[in-house]
């Protein structure tokens, strides 16, 4: 392994970003850190195309619309991801999983989180990124081990360069800032995808990840889903700054905002934020305004503290109809490939049902194995005992 | 030796010069006079000369070699890629090394003072103990977490904490902590080697002891294989009663086994060296020689490491004992200030108060 790269932001960084700034995009360095005026929107919720001066674009902030083949790829995911939730849904009401965060509603950001990247770029989710793991390939059966209650993650984090989900709010920010630093390091060009939620933004590790990564100029983008409540508590109670993409300039990235329910501008935002960020750009932070249709997890009372006109507001603004509307109209989505999607969501449905119905046998022994590369002799002992317990209750049957 | 060129091309002459003289140590062979502050630098060195993926970083450890100039010289000889300071922020250096160990690094990262490692308590406790176990081994978490901890020193508050029970307590870490200068070289290094996180809790009151060290034959025994984890040291034989110590009270247990020798009692003591794993076998095999015990530790006293050992040791030789096990640790107070720290302190008269009351006389 080399290190070569320089991986501390040299005392003239401010003045260099803000000629590169100038080069590239002919704003000042605060224009292209603030974000737009508007938040990006490409497409109306009742599928119309945005024509282009009402996408919120600016100069500096111009996003080309994703080709169709991208749209069509992330659609079917779409698609998948809602049927995901659904199923999850059910799941736990039939009482094969313990508890299951839903992101319905919030696929688009998922499906364009996890679209975005290579495949040797990272990706640390939360608790409610199952479907962007999906997305990005991880078996969905084993994404959901973990609500199961058979262990605490289901996954190789290797094998897809997915962090564990993770549930210590921004906590995971730090570890994706840490990828970053150690790829920049060997000299690869890996870019990594931080993943957390509104309310979690008020977290102290929000503001240490941030600026760890401005700091050493690295390729993470801190992707936040603004769904607009933490458990109960509304966004305004967690920050009144102008939006929480204005928080980028504080640290000196660029900040955008982006509708967070139009596939299309997520897509768009995602897909130029991951090209800047592997030419070198440095970090970047995306804001996208979606929302948290159903309860926090199935053990929340939503009617508690929103009310029903407000879900009803936002279910008219949902993700799947917009993309399917704007498909059809657009002449991509026929009767065809709608039917051949569904009948891909449905495959991943029933691998669903099949593999959290099936009752794996726990491996009690399996508490010791794991805590140590290199076993300690207490845990040795402790494990010793519990077989003896379990050779007992077993001669006992 | 190179000394790297950093981006600004400003390693001072001082730096460079540090750099020069811990080459020197690198090359010198036979018994020398050594600090533990140089032992622990020397190991870091020889660590990162040997893998490029080990990373030393945290507050004021570049440039300035770290307040206490254990990185001294670090940054001038491996460049500022592989020595860098960082924002000021704790829970950021331990989340970061969290993230480089998930991709291949080994980081080895400071904590400058033991109270100023409470920050990053949550990303140590949910993330470094817990991640090997949550992916069942797919992600390796090999990093050291250096924590200069315990008093003696003087220091105002928040700088003399005693922290080690809060690690020891969590499963996942395991917790090292030296107390002569040859283990600083060999424990640093086998912490280093480790696939699992380390706390390495430095006694900073010892930095500056000094002992007389062959350093060419540490590297020899590290590149041998040879360990230390889990095998507590003999530092003084003796059959009348056992000291169990560690870190920064082994020296005042040598002190006051001194003492008792001019008065003719025999006092064994044992330097614990790793917390965790804990040795029971050496510990316990000299509690069932001698038939008595007194552990000695600085931190309060109250659900603490020494009272885990109190514990294990009358688990395991409770039919050896002649007496109840004592204990010569802090009180159950804040950190005193630094007029107060010695009636806080264990200190050697303590110590053999706690000896007399052995039940000799039975």
């Amino acid at each position: 392994m080399t290190i070569h790269a320089d991986q501390s932001a040299p005392e003239t960084a401010v003045e260099d970003q803000a000629a590169d700034v100038r080069t590239k995009f002919g704003i000042s360095v605060e224009d292209y850190m603030l974000p737009a005026r508007h938040q990006i929107q490409m497409v109306n919720p009742d599928g119309t195309l945005r024509s282009h001066d009402e996408q919120g674009t600016e100069p500096g902030h111009e996003y080309p619309t994703p080709d169709d083949a991208e749209l069509m790829a992330a659609y079917e995911q779409l698609v998948v991801g809602r049927r995901v939730n659904d199923q999850n849904s059910a799941l736990v009401r039939q009482g094969r999983m313990a508890v299951y965060p839903s992101s319905h509603g919030q696929e688009a950001c998922q499906v364009a989180a996890a679209m975005c990247l290579s495949e040797g770029d990272w990706l640390f989710p939360t608790y409610r990124d199952a479907v962007a793991i999906m997305t990005r390939g991880v078996d969905p059966v084993e994404v959901m081990t973990i609500f199961r209650g058979d262990w605490h993650g289901g996954y190789d984090p290797t094998e897809h360069n997915v962090g564990i989900q993770c549930t210590p709010l921004t906590t995971q920010l730090l570890h994706a800032v840490g990828v970053a630093h150690a790829a920049k390091l060997r000299g690869e060009n890996t870019v990594v995808m931080a993943m957390c939620g509104d309310g979690a933004t008020s977290e102290g590790d929000f503001h240490e990840a941030l600026n760890f990564a401005a700091v050493f100029h690295l390729p993470v983008i801190f992707f936040v889903q603004n769904n607009k409540y933490a458990i109960s508590v509304p966004l305004s109670h967690q920050s009144v700054a102008p939006s929480l993409a204005h928080k980028a300039v504080g640290y000196g990235m660029a900040g955008e905002r982006v509708d967070g329910n139009d596939l299309v501008a997520l897509l768009a935002v995602m897909d130029r934020a991951v090209k800047l960020a592997r030419e070198g750009s440095g970090p970047l932070l995306i804001e996208a305004h979606t929302y948290r249709m159903q309860a926090h997890t199935n053990a929340d009372d939503a009617t508690r503290y929103r009310p029903d006109s407000e879900v009803a507001e936002w279910q008219a603004k949902d993700p799947l109809a917009r993309m399917k509307s704007y498909l059809t109209d657009k002449g991509l989505l026929d009767e065809e490939a709608s039917t051949r999607i569904a009948e891909h969501a449905e495959t991943v449905a029933t691998q669903l049902r099949e593999g959290l119905g099936e009752d794996v046998p726990v491996q009690p022994l399996d508490l010791f194995k794991y805590v140590f590369a290199k076993q300690t002799p207490q845990l040795k002992e402790q494990s010793e005992l519990l077989a003896s317990e379990l050779a007992r209750e077993e001669s006992a049957k | 030796m190179t000394v790297t060129t950093t981006l600004n091309g400003n390693v001072s002459a001082a730096t460079a010069s540090a750099a020069a003289s811990a080459a020197a140590t690198a090359e010198a062979t036979g018994p020398q006079s050594l600090t533990m502050a140089k032992a622990l630098n020397t190991a870091m060195a020889d660590a990162m000369r040997a893998d490029s993926s080990v990373l030393v970083f945290g507050e004021d450890v570049g440039m300035l070699g770290g307040v206490f100039r254990i990185t001294d010289g670090l940054m001038a000889e491996f460049g500022e890629q592989r020595c860098f300071d960082t924002p000021l922020a704790e829970s950021g250096i331990v989340g970061m090394a969290v993230g480089m160990a998930i991709n291949g690094m080994r980081p080895v990262i400071e904590m400058q003072f033991d109270a100023f490692a409470y920050p990053a308590f949550e990303q140590i406790v949910s993330h470094v103990a817990k991640m090997h176990n949550r992916t069942k081994g797919k992600l390796k978490m090999p990093m050291v977490i250096r924590v200069p901890y315990a008093g003696g020193i003087g220091g105002v508050e928040h700088h003399c904490d005693s922290s080690e029970s809060y690690y020891a307590h969590t499963a996942g870490l395991k917790v090292y902590t030296p107390a002569t200068v040859a283990d600083g070289y060999r424990m640093l290094r086998e912490a280093i080697d480790s696939d699992d996180p380390v706390m390495f809790m430095e006694p900073k009151k010892l930095y500056w002891s000094k002992d007389q060290v062959d350093l060419g034959a540490l590297r020899a025994e590290h590149d041998a294989g040879t360990s230390t984890e889990g095998r507590a040291a003999v530092a003084r034989p003796g059959t009348d009663a056992t000291l169990i110590a560690y870190g920064p009270s082994v020296p005042t247990a040598l002190a006051a086994a001194a003492a008792a020798a001019e008065e003719g009692r025999s006092l064994e003591v044992i330097d614990v060296r790793t917390l965790v794993p804990f040795d029971d076998e050496t510990v316990c095999a000299s509690v069932r020689k001698t038939g008595r015990a007194v552990v000695i530790a600085e931190a309060h006293g109250f659900a603490s490491v020494s009272s885990e050992i109190v514990a294990r040791v009358q688990e395991r030789a409770f039919h050896y004992l002649a007496a109840p096990v004592l204990r010569v640790t802090g009180f159950d107070v804040p950190f005193p200030s630094p007029k107060l720290e010695h009636y806080y302190l264990p200190s050697v008269d303590r110590i053999l108060d706690a000896v007399d009351d052995l039940q000799w006389e039975d």
